[in-house]
């Protein structure tokens, strides 16, 4: 902090739920220098301006999605975002969007985990292989097809970014849906039915999305969840609609 | 005894917090025009098949000022539908391969919009044909 001169205004927005009846905006002046990021000003109103600030973070590098949040109304990674580019005029920041705040910066993940478990994100291999028959093999194009899907971390800034989600949390949302979809798209996976049938063909599943496409935006891994859910929605009609034909071929 | 109270926050007015949001609130509201002009076509054809006076008086009517002004709105929002649409097509579509390569997100709304260009200019030398 030796050669911090300017100072920035960070406005965040508190809910202690001891105290406070709702979120109530407080303000903090905080020294900084070009290369700090939003998560090390709000690590220094933790250390130096009030100790009782809550918020989550792990890695600083943008891999555990642990300390997304709402930076100037947008969700973000706040360890990938720099307090240069709020200067002179200030930031707020608030708990990520569409989640109950817990306290302060954190949100309740319960929904997430919930659904997250509920999609089985594992392959389900179609045919187990044996040690002795090696490695299942897979052409570049066959990886190509679910290779961005498979870069999510779960920072849940595509949930914040969903109206749809808002609106209504039975919604699957996207970052689980785009999961779905790296698991059904992979070459080696056999458990396509089993994840289609476990969302149901209402608006829980793909068809809550009506193609904001907002959540594709945010992603600070470049995954395209909107693309993993619309194209699905198609799977969801021929799953649909095939079940009465063919049961037993919709069920493999 | 836990404190734990976690706070739900009001959705009120959430599609005025992003301009992204807006633009999408524009798509789903000139779906509504598409409707209504989707009607006015609709009533020329109960027109046609009153008669020849009917389908002219309909055809009359649409000469009128007023709905000069609804042909201009219509087709303003027609061309923002036209393009919100077509640029979150690709978001639709698998990901697809054309000679070992893949489709950009660009070709396919541009294919689309070129598509919509193409469709606009048969329709509209067909109408020129028939009063020529």
């Amino acid at each position: 902090m030796a050669d911090a001169e300017k100072i920035i205004e960070i406005r965040v927005l508190r809910y202690r739920s001891e105290q406070d009846k709702e979120p109530v905006p407080q303000s903090f002046k905080v020294p900084f220098t070009d290369d700090m990021s939003v998560l090390q000003g709000l690590q220094y109103i933790k250390d130096y301006l009030d100790g009782t600030l809550s918020f989550r973070w792990s890695c600083r590098m943008a891999i555990c999605g642990s300390c997304g949040m709402m930076i100037d109304g947008k969700p973000k990674l706040s360890c990938k975002t720099f307090l240069r580019e709020y200067y002179p005029e200030g930031l707020s920041v608030e708990a990520l969007a569409h989640f109950p705040i817990e306290r302060d910066l954190i949100v309740s993940v319960e929904d997430f985990v919930t659904k997250l478990e509920r999609i089985k994100p594992y392959i389900i291999p179609k045919e187990p292989r044996t040690l002795e028959q090696g490695e299942y093999l897979q052409t570049p194009q066959q990886r190509d097809m679910y290779e961005q899907f498979s870069s999510c971390i779960n920072c849940m800034l595509c949930y914040a970014a969903c109206p749809q989600y808002g609106l209504n949390p039975d919604f699957t949302g996207p970052g689980i849906l785009a999961l779905l979809h790296r698991y059904n798209a992979d070459s080696r996976d056999g458990g396509q039915s089993e994840r289609l049938n476990s969302l149901g063909h209402t608006d829980e599943g793909f068809w809550g999305c009506t193609a904001v496409a907002y959540c594709s935006e945010v992603c600070p891994k470049g995954v395209d969840p909107a693309n993993a859910i619309n194209q699905n929605k198609m799977n969801s009609a021929i799953n649909y609609f095939t079940r009465f034909v063919t049961q037993g071929e919709a069920n493999k | 005894m836990s404190n734990r109270r976690p706070y739900v926050r009001s959705m009120d007015g959430w599609w005025k917090r992003d301009a992204y949001f807006m633009r999408y609130m524009a798509r789903e509201v000139t779906a509504l025009f598409v409707a209504a002009y989707a009607f006015v076509l609709l009533v020329g054809l109960v027109r046609l098949s009153q008669g020849e006076a009917a389908f002219n008086g309909w055809l009359q009517y649409l000469k009128t000022p007023q709905m000069l002004v609804f042909h201009l709105i219509a087709l303003a929002t027609f061309c923002y539908h036209t393009w919100s649409w077509f640029s979150i097509m690709p978001k639709t579509m698998p990901i697809m391969y054309v000679g070992g390569k893949r489709v950009q997100p660009g070709a396919i709304t541009g294919a689309g919009i070129a598509a919509s260009v193409v469709a606009c200019l048969a329709v509209l030398l067909i109408a020129g044909g028939m009063h020529s």
